[in-house]
C-alpha cells in the first residue's frame, strides 16, 4: 500500500466536486494547506472534523459535501473561511444549536403536537 | 507513541470465515447469545422485576421493560418480537396487575415459541417481597433449563446484523459511518441480512436511495417514507438533529444524513421494512422508524435505544454502533459494537470502544482496514466474543409508545 503513514493529513476532500474539505485535524488562520496540488491560506480556527471552503462559495449557493448539496450559503464564503451554521443554512429543516441567535424557539413552536 | 487494543485489531484479518455456533430455536431461528429476560409490563413493577433480575446482572439474566399503563398495538407488538428473539431462551413477565398490557396474549406468543415462560402478578403474589423471591426462584431454574440447550453451526445466512449512529460529530461520516459501509458490503457478499435506519436521518439522500432499490414500485416507497419522516419532524419545527451535533462540526440535517447514510455501503436495498417486520431473505433493509399518521406519541426516537429496540425487534443479531461524540450505551438482548468515529473521543473512552476508526482521520488506516476490522469483528462477536458494552455491564433499553400501519406489499422481496 502505498499510503504513507507517518504523513499527516491537513485536510480531506469527500469527492471531488466538493466545495468544502474537511479538517483532519484543527486548523488556524495563517497557515496554509495543501489539497490536490493546490494551496489554501486558513482564514480562521477550524477544528477537527470542521469544515472549510475550498472554492469560493456565493450567496445562496449550494455548499456540496459528499458530492451532494449539505445546504445553501447564507453569505459569500471564501476559500479557507469556516463552513458552518453562521454562513450555511439548511434546505430542508432549520438547525438549533446553543448558541444566541440560533436557540430553539418553544414559543414559536407552541402548537406542535 | 500510540499503544492499545486498536493497534493490534487486524490479527484475525485474513483468518478465513469465523466459525459461529447458534441457539437453535422452535421457529427455525439461531441466537448468538442465550438470555432470561426479565419484564416489566407497567413502570409500576419496574423495581419488584429489577429485583428479580439483580443477583445475575453480571451474567445473563436481562432487564426489559414498557413503561406504560394504557395498551398499546405497537407496544404489545415489539414486545412479541423482542421476547422470542433467538439471542432469548427463557422469560419472566413481571405485572403490577391492573395495567392496560395484555400479559396472557403475550405469555401464550412465548409459550408457543417453545421457550419457557412464567407470569408473576405482583398485585396477586404477595406484594414485593414475595414477588421478587417467586421471581428469583424461577429465574434460577429457567437458567439451568436453558444452560443445556445444544449449540449447532449457524451460516451467516442466518445472522442479521443492524446499524445505527449516536451520538455523531462531523468525523462518524468521515471514518467510522463509510468503514460500517465496507463492512455492510462485505456482510452482504457473505450472506448475512443487513439493516440500517432513522429515515428521519436520510433526509436529502432519498433520491439516491431510490437509485439502489431492486424495484421501481420499492423506490416510490423509500422517497415516500423519507418524505413522511421529513413531514413528521416538520410538523415538530425541528430535525433530528441536536445542539451537539452542531457542536461537533455537522452544520445541517442534509450533512447529517449524507454522513449517516455511508453506513449502509453500496448494496442493492432490498427492503422496506417497519419496527417488528423480518427481512423476508438476505440483502440490505432500510428500517422506517417513523410513525404513520399523525403525530400523536411524540417525538419519534427519544434516543438510540429506542431504535436499537426496533431493529432487534426486526431480527438483528447485533448491532454496529457509530459514535463521534462518544456513546457509552449497549443494548439489552443483543449485542452492541461501538465504533468510535473520532481519535480524540477515542483516547478519553477507549474502554467503551470496540473499534477506533479515528485512525482513518490520523492517516494510519484506511476505511477498507477498518472495514475489514469491523466485518471480522462482526463474526466473531456472532461466534461469542464479548463486545465492550457487554463486558461493561451496559443493557440499556427504552420502549415507548407508536404507532404504525402494516408495511405494504412492494416494499418486501418476495421469498424464493
Amino acid at each position: 500500500m502505498s499510503r504513507q503513514v507517518e504523513a499527516r493529513i491537513d485536510v480531506i476532500r469527500l469527492s471531488v466536486s466538493d466545495n468544502v474539505a474537511v479538517a483532519a485535524r484543527e486548523l488556524h488562520a495563517g497557515e496554509s494547506v495543501e489539497l490536490d496540488g493546490m494551496a489554501i491560506d486558513v482564514q480562521e480556527r477550524i477544528p477537527t472534523g470542521s469544515k472549510l471552503a475550498v472554492a469560493r462559495i456565493a450567496e445562496g449557493e449550494r455548499v456540496i459535501k459528499f458530492g451532494a448539496p449539505i445546504g445553501s450559503a447564507t453569505r459569500a464564503i471564501s476559500p479557507g473561511q469556516h463552513v458552518h451554521v453562521h454562513n450555511v443554512k439548511s434546505d430542508y429543516l432549520p438547525t438549533y444549536t446553543h448558541e444566541p441567535g440560533h436557540r430553539f424557539d418553544e414559543e414559536a413552536h407552541q402548537d406542535a403536537p | 507513541m500510540m499503544t492499545g487494543p486498536d493497534d493490534n485489531p487486524t490479527a484475525t484479518i485474513g483468518a478465513g470465515s469465523v466459525a459461529i455456533e447458534g441457539y437453535p430455536r422452535a421457529d427455525g431461528r439461531k441466537g448468538i447469545r442465550n438470555v432470561v429476560l426479565v419484564v416489566y409490563l407497567v413502570e409500576c413493577a419496574q423495581h419488584v422485576a429489577r429485583e428479580v433480575a439483580n443477583p445475575w446482572r453480571e451474567d445473563n439474566v436481562h432487564l426489559i421493560g414498557f413503561p406504560g399503563c394504557y395498551a398499546n398495538a405497537y407496544a404489545a407488538r415489539m414486545m412479541r418480537e423482542l421476547c422470542t428473539h433467538p439471542n432469548v431462551g427463557a422469560v419472566l413477565l413481571v405485572s403490577l396487575g391492573c395495567e392496560g398490557f395484555d400479559r396472557a396474549a403475550l405469555a401464550e406468543t412465548i409459550a408457543e415459541s417453545g421457550r419457557p415462560v412464567e407470569t408473576l402478578v405482583i398485585q396477586e403474589s404477595g406484594g414485593t417481597r414475595r414477588t421478587v423471591d417467586a421471581g428469583r426462584r424461577w429465574v434460577e431454574q429457567a437458567r439451568g433449563d436453558i444452560a443445556g440447550v445444544t449449540r449447532v453451526a449457524m451460516q451467516p445466512s442466518e445472522l442479521i446484523v443492524a446499524t445505527i449512529c449516536g451520538g455523531s460529530d462531523a468525523t462518524s461520516g468521515v471514518t467510522a459511518n463509510p468503514a460500517v459501509g465496507r463492512a455492510f458490503d462485505a456482510l452482504v457478499r457473505d450472506g448475512v441480512t443487513c439493516i440500517f435506519e432513522e429515515t428521519g436521518e436520510l433526509i436529502g439522500c432519498e433520491h439516491h436511495m431510490a437509485s439502489r432499490a431492486v424495484t421501481e414500485e420499492l423506490a416510490q416507497m423509500l422517497v415516500g417514507s423519507v418524505a413522511k419522516a421529513a413531514r413528521y419532524y416538520q410538523s415538530y419545527g425541528q430535525a433530528s438533529f441536536a445542539p451537539g451535533n452542531a457542536d461537533g462540526g455537522l452544520t445541517t440535517i442534509e450533512e447529517k444524513s449524507l454522513g449517516a447514510y455511508c453506513k449502509s455501503g453500496t448494496a442493492p436495498i432490498s427492503g422496506l421494512i417497519k419496527p417488528g417486520d423480518r427481512p423476508t431473505r438476505g440483502g440490505l433493509y432500510l428500517l422506517d422508524v417513523v410513525p404513520d399518521g399523525e403525530p400523536k406519541f411524540g417525538l419519534p426516537n427519544i434516543t438510540d435505544n429506542a431504535e436499537i429496540v426496533e431493529l432487534m425487534a426486526c431480527g438483528a443479531h447485533l448491532t454496529l454502533f457509530t459514535t463521534g461524540r462518544g456513546s457509552v450505551v449497549g443494548s439489552a438482548i443483543a449485542p452492541v459494537i461501538k465504533i468510535c468515529a473520532n481519535p480524540d473521543t477515542y483516547r478519553q473512552l477507549s474502554d467503551d470502544m470496540d473499534v477506533n476508526a479515528g485512525r482513518i482521520l490520523e492517516g494510519r488506516a484506511t476505511v477498507d482496514e477498518v472495514g475489514e476490522e469491523i466485518h471480522q469483528l462482526a463474526l466473531e462477536v456472532a461466534a461469542g466474543r464479548p463486545t465492550a458494552s457487554e463486558s461493561l455491564g451496559h443493557r440499556e433499553f427504552l420502549l415507548t409508545y407508536k404507532s404504525f400501519e402494516p408495511i405494504g406489499p412492494a416494499c418486501l422481496p418476495t421469498v424464493g
